[in-house]
């Protein structure tokens, strides 16, 4: 029994890093072809049919390219940002179930790395912690605006956790767990949460772009400066790493909303499951979405937008969960 | 024989951690090996199946360390070494007494373990969170009101001391209003001289 656990446990492990840093790959050229057709361009066209093989063009330039550590920087923390970026997003997925449960032969496998039983509160803690990569990056890199960038970063993160968590709280109240799995069986039986709690919804999806930092909340590596704000520095595949983890959140944050608002994989029967996959490919591209049709906020508006609008917004939805549900 | 493996393993990181806090001269480090020393603690916090808390001690502290970030950025250049001023010898001599009779009576406590009893025991079939909440709100009813609010007092004090003077914004004013306004001003200071 323990060996088994020990090696299903591995192979997910690995199944989930490969299969989700390949979609961070894929995910770039969905971003460049979606945005390229919103502003009737082509985009990537040249390498391989379609421009498919401009994925792998990119992961060979990213490999290859030299490494460079500025002088003046401070190397530890420069060198360390960009794995903290990927590796907590990584982190997150292990309260994740992606699938429901199935059988291969007789033996019962679980496409969730570990049920633990706060699983929601685990992967904002954990998502959260991938702000410290930007930020880190941009303090460590000896540039001016590099820092104005961690300083942005650092806004984003005092602005949206408490969006995020007490947007999650009335939900949380309904079902009793913070288990993804209990949200997924509880609207399985009693319906979308959606339904119910659209006012939620609402608030962690609009959370969710600042934590994934995505337009219109982009202003952590702020476009408009025309270089890379905490990326500045940066070069190959430490910069890479940053972007893998970005599209990596991109990605479970796309599964975790629907887990938690719209029904998850329901009865967890195959067609549930091509439904969820369905839904979170339609928050993935409602990221590009947005990214091609808003342009981003200053971070004043960011902290007002949050602190000001959406938390009393939150509070009053909490406080009204709470009346009706006694 | 992984909670030994983890245990030792997260035992050594945190001491490393928070080693690294205390001696170095380098903001950036002091601050990055306070954040990690304090996420890797959850680990103990999951490892004894208190989940709930560990999440929590993540949530929490990734935060309140990201507001002493804000503060070394503002203060110093956080990529240069920084020259302590030596205080007060006594502090450090008092402060390593006291850290010697903790680590003294750490290890002597498993003698006393024996007579401990659980007040509040494990509840069959409640979650983690639930148990914190239930001894929340019976035995802990009244400190917990009281830190509500305290931290509602901190809060009300911080909004007024942080709003004082902020009723113009400068982004919402034109050129010739600010100029207005710093002429007032520089007249004002001028009167009182």
């Amino acid at each position: 029994m323990e060996t088994a656990y020990l090696i299903e446990t591995v192979i997910k492990i690995v199944i989930i890093l490969l299969v989700f840093s390949a979609l961070a790959g894929f995910g770039t050229y969905f971003e460049r072809k979606i945005l390229a057709f919103m502003s009737r361009r082509l985009g990537p066209m040249n390498v391989g049919p379609y421009g498919l093989l401009q994925i792998a063009a990119d992961g060979i330039k990213l490999f290859t390219k030299e490494d460079i550590i500025p002088t003046n920087v401070v190397g530890r923390i420069f060198k360390i940002a960009p794995v903290i970026t990927a590796a907590t997003a990584f982190m997150a997925a292990a309260a994740i179930p992606f699938l429901p449960a199935f059988t291969i032969g007789s033996y019962e496998v679980n496409p969730i790395v570990s049920d633990i039983n706060i699983g929601i509160l685990y992967i904002l803690g954990v998502m959260g912690i991938g702000l410290y990569g930007p930020l880190l990056g941009g303090m460590a890199s000896a540039n001016k605006f590099s820092l104005l960038s961690a300083a942005r970063s650092a806004a984003v993160f005092i602005s949206y956790e408490v969006v995020t968590g007490l947007s999650i709280l009335a939900p949380i109240m309904i079902v009793g767990s913070l288990s993804l799995i209990d949200f997924n069986n509880y609207q399985a039986t009693h319906g979308w949460l959606v339904f119910s709690q659209p006012v939620a919804f609402i608030l962690f999806w609009i959370a969710a772009f600042a934590e994934t930092g995505r337009t219109p909340f982009h202003l952590v590596a702020n476009d408009h400066e025309i270089i890379d704000g905490f990326g500045t520095e940066y070069s190959g595949m430490r910069w890479g790493l940053f972007f893998i983890g970005e599209y990596a959140n991109m990605f479970f944050i796309s599964f975790v909303i629907p887990l938690l608002f719209l029904g998850g994989f329901g009865d967890g029967s195959v067609m549930g499951a091509f439904a969820f996959l369905g839904k979170m490919a339609f928050f993935f591209f409602f990221f590009l979405w947005t990214r091609a049709a808003w342009p981003d906020v200053r971070p004043d508006q960011l902290m007002m937008l949050c602190w000001k609008i959406l938390m009393p917004i939150a509070v009053i939805n909490i406080v009204i969960t709470g009346i009706v549900m006694m | 024989m992984f909670e030994a493996i983890a245990f030792y393993l997260f035992a050594f990181l945190t001491i490393a951690m928070f080693y690294i806090t205390v001696t170095t001269s380098q903001a950036l480090y002091a601050l990055t090996a306070l954040a990690a020393g304090m996420i890797f603690i959850s680990a103990f916090f999951f490892i004894l199946g208190a989940d709930f808390l560990g999440a929590v001690q993540i949530v929490v502290y990734s935060g309140a360390v990201m507001a002493l970030y804000s503060f070394g950025m503002m203060f110093f250049d956080t990529t240069r070494e920084l020259h302590e001023k030596q205080g007060n010898k006594y502090i450090v001599v008092g402060l390593a007494t006291i850290a010697a009779v903790l680590v003294v009576l750490i290890f002597s406590a498993p003698i006393l373990s024996n007579n401990i009893t659980a007040l509040y025991p494990m509840v069959e079939g409640a979650g983690n969170t639930q148990e914190v909440g239930m001894v929340l709100f019976t035995k802990y009813l009244v400190p917990f009101e009281v830190a509500a609010i305290m931290l509602l007092v901190a809060m009300i004090a911080g909004i007024v001391l942080a709003g004082k003077k902020m009723d113009a914004s400068l982004t919402l004013m034109t050129e010739a209003e600010i100029k207005d306004m710093r002429k007032q001003k520089a007249n004002k200071t001028k009167e009182i001289v």
